[in-house]
């Protein structure tokens, strides 16, 4: 028995910003899940199932929304399941979405990720106090600074790596319309000048806090088949997970990471990933991880990551690799959207549909999110053509 | 207890469809008041080790991993991480994990299997609501614009259902009482039950006085904390961990509304739903596990599955005997598994709900060879 093949129909998102005070949660998630079913010439009633993905409820107070949310993505009378897995969720959920299409369950999928960060205060809902536990009250750049130190201390990377990744993908970001910050004239000098928040992180290194859902329709190969406007075939998908707290655990290249990039690149058949994917949308809410998640997803060579940097492979104007053509996390951060957002912009990629920050003539793209204590791990590889 | 697999024939739904034969092959719960001295981590490493062992697997032979639970319950954000740490993630899995009841997680991994690539699947899941007050957290799963900031719990919700079976004469106070006595004799043969009683009597249970009127303490469920864990394996994977495994012949999930004002509170569409998909219809039921947090709401899922007098409901006692969020549903299915892996019944239904008043609701059907 294989897996049905699966296939991308249609994408949707909102604009990302701070705050959208003029929607609901609700509203927010039907303008995504409209946007998609648009762009897949689909209506509600074609939908067989809805997959929805957010980071802690805690972040608008809001326990198991997607039963609040039913109506509003027109489940009722429908299969809805809600996923978790921390900051990897927006790509977990796409990931269990396609499991439905690819074991047959169902021929048409709707999925979404969503967080309406300005109803809420995510720093108060991830400093809650423990018994028995110290709270070190850092947020998520205080937890990685340390660990993007010490990928620093083994690569022997300049310090200005950071500052050239944020650069790189606020510059992307002016070329997406649904970007949360348009820095129209920011300067190299002004990200290195901007405030030092958790060394090496500096103000502008770090993601915003957006309001904002992404949302797809995945389907059969029937469904692939019959579409109006392009798909992107699901070529392999991958999750993995580590604990987070154990000696001698690399928390700089999780073994998480690398067995499950392996895994992707396998099933897609792909041996040289530098040159046989065309655009990568990988989780960097912090800019050293883009050349540490290069060197760990093996595009680059151990402790040569930053040299991609370094020599614009990774820029879209004209680089080999062209990583994070969105913008990236630094760009729009909707916490549980997030993942679902380098998914779905993998998709657009390999459909040619990806407008300003489109790379001529993508073929293969691969789509990464990771979350927890870089523990939680979800990768797909698409393409324009049948796997 | 009827055996009555053999002499009747067992109708098999599986050749209807295409799924791949899945089986429950290994089941450990654990359901208390209070767990004063152990945490979550500490409880599900012993569940998890405890239901590996018995099917004779290590976590390197387990292909897909899934948990559910809740942050609001666990009173922290990213609760499930910690978890983690009791199945033993490293070398790393395959994982993932659902905001659900367990029952959802087990329905994840089922898809998974169907998939074909992987053999054999972990579903765990759990609550610890004694360190919190559920009906304050369950407030909070209301819509957060116009319902929530009322704070209306969920058994004063249950009430208003009741409210409106009794006023339509669909139940009668003596009926719930019937269910509660049924809850409280069974549960008194399961060593998970917090509620039971030998010789409990209807008398005494009708003269309980309401405590959510029309509710009495006896028709809502009793808060637990605990967890369950579940394996499920394929094809003749399942039958060499197991020597009669659980095979489930159907399952499947539905939701409806969520806006109480638009429903008609006396049914529940989408359990109604669920069970038809899941193919309860195939053949007799032994038996029922039901996941309702009143008597009336038993009542009315006892209704949309349509279960005959031969039915057996709730043996282990059902949630008026011991509740626990997150892991109740999962519990069921653990439930009806266990009875058809010791050969005591031959055909099950088990069910899942979430939300306010029976709104979303998951059915799977289990039988044994």
């Amino acid at each position: 028995m294989s897996a049905e093949l699966t296939a991308v129909l249609g994408v949707g998102q909102t604009k990302y910003s701070s705050t959208r005070g003029d929607v609901s949660i609700a509203g927010l998630c039907r303008e995504a899940a409209y946007r998609a079913l648009e762009d897949a010439c689909l209506d509600w009633k074609e939908i067989d199932a809805v997959v929805i993905g957010k980071a802690p409820d805690f972040f608008e107070g809001v326990m198991m929304p997607e039963l609040y949310l039913a109506e509003a993505l027109g489940a009722v009378g429908k299969p809805i399941l809600r996923v978790h897995t921390a900051g990897s969720v927006g790509g977990s959920t796409a990931l269990v979405a396609a499991s439905l299409i690819q074991s047959r369950v169902h021929e048409k999928v709707l999925t979404i990720g969503f967080e309406k960060q300005s109803e809420s205060n995510a720093t108060w809902a991830l400093s809650m106090p423990q018994p028995f536990s110290v709270s070190i009250n850092a947020g998520a750049g205080g937890y990685f600074s340390p660990i993007m130190r010490q990928y620093m201390s083994r690569s022997g990377a300049p310090e200005l790596i950071g500052c050239m990744v944020a650069f790189k993908d606020r510059q992307h970001a002016l070329k997406n319309p649904y970007a949360h910050l348009h820095q129209n004239d920011l300067t190299f000098e002004e990200v290195v000048d901007s405030p030092m928040l958790w060394n090496p992180i500096r103000y502008s290194e770090t993601c915003p806090s957006s309001d904002g859902a992404c949302a797809m329709v995945l389907g059969n190969e029937a469904s692939g088949d019959r579409a109006e406007n392009p798909v992107a075939w699901v070529h392999g998908t991958a999750m993995r997970s580590e604990s987070n707290n154990f000696p001698g655990r690399d928390e700089v290249n999780p073994l998480a990471s690398r067995q499950c990039a392996a895994d992707v690149f396998k099933q897609a058949g792909i041996t040289n990933p530098l040159k046989e994917i065309d655009a990568v949308e990988i989780y960097v809410p912090f800019s050293w991880y883009e050349p540490m998640w290069l060197e760990s997803l093996g595009f680059a060579e151990l402790d040569h990551g930053w040299r991609m940097v370094e020599d614009g492979t990774t820029s879209l104007s004209g680089g080999e690799l062209p990583v994070n053509c969105s913008g990236g996390v630094l760009s729009s951060n909707p916490i549980g959207a997030s993942g679902m957002i380098r998914f779905a912009e993998a998709a657009l990629q390999v459909r040619g549909m990806a407008g300003d920050h489109q790379v001529d003539g993508a073929k293969k793209s691969f789509g990464h999110a990771y979350g927890g204590g870089a523990q939680y791990f979800a990768m797909w590889i698409v393409g324009a053509e049948k796997p | 207890m009827k055996k009555l697999a053999i002499a009747r024939g067992i109708k098999q739904m599986s050749k209807s469809n295409s799924f791949r034969d899945v089986a429950v092959v290994s089941v450990a719960s654990h359901q208390t008041k209070t767990l004063s001295e152990v945490n979550e981590v500490q409880l599900m490493a012993d569940l998890i080790s405890n239901c590996r062992k018995s099917a004779g697997v290590t976590q390197e032979e387990i292909g897909f991993t899934c948990s559910g639970s809740s942050d609001f319950l666990a009173g922290q954000a990213f609760s499930f991480v910690h978890t983690l740490d009791s199945v033993g993630a490293f070398p790393p899995i395959s994982e993932s994990h659902v905001e659900m009841d367990g029952a959802f997680a087990l329905y994840e991994a089922w898809v998974k299997l169907q998939i074909g690539e992987v053999d054999t699947a972990l579903v765990y899941s759990y609550g610890k609501p004694s360190a919190g007050s559920v009906i304050d957290v369950l407030a909070t799963q209301l819509d957060p614009y116009y319902v929530s900031p009322l704070w209306p719990d969920c058994f004063s919700l249950a009430a208003l259902q009741a409210r409106v079976l009794l006023d339509k004469g669909l139940i009668t106070l003596e009926k719930m009482a019937e269910i509660s006595m049924r809850s409280q004799k069974n549960g008194f043969n399961n060593p998970n039950a917090v509620r039971s009683s030998k010789d409990v009597s209807l008398e005494n249970l009708m003269n309980e006085p309401a405590i959510v009127d029309p509710l009495r303490a006896s028709d809502i469920a009793e808060i637990a904390d605990g967890g369950c864990a579940v394996i499920l394996a394929a094809g003749d994977k399942a039958k060499s961990f197991c020597e009669r495994p659980a095979w489930i012949k159907g399952i499947d999930h539905r939701v409806d509304s969520h806006t109480l004002g638009v429903r008609d509170l006396t049914r529940s569409p989408s359990a109604f739903l669920a069970a038809e998909k899941a193919g309860r219809n195939a053949d007799r039921l032994d038996l029922a596990e039901i996941h309702g947090m009143t008597s009336t709401q038993e009542l009315i899922l006892e209704k949309e599955f349509d279960l005959s007098e031969e039915t057996l409901v709730n043996l282990s006692g059902g949630c008026l005997a011991s509740d626990t969020m997150m892991a109740s549903g999962l519990i069921r299915i653990s439930e009806v598994a266990s009875r058809i892996i010791s050969g005591q019944v031959d055909r099950g239904l088990a069910h899942a709900t979430s939300g306010p008043c029976l709104q979303q609701n998951l059915v799977c059907i289990l039988e044994g060879e």
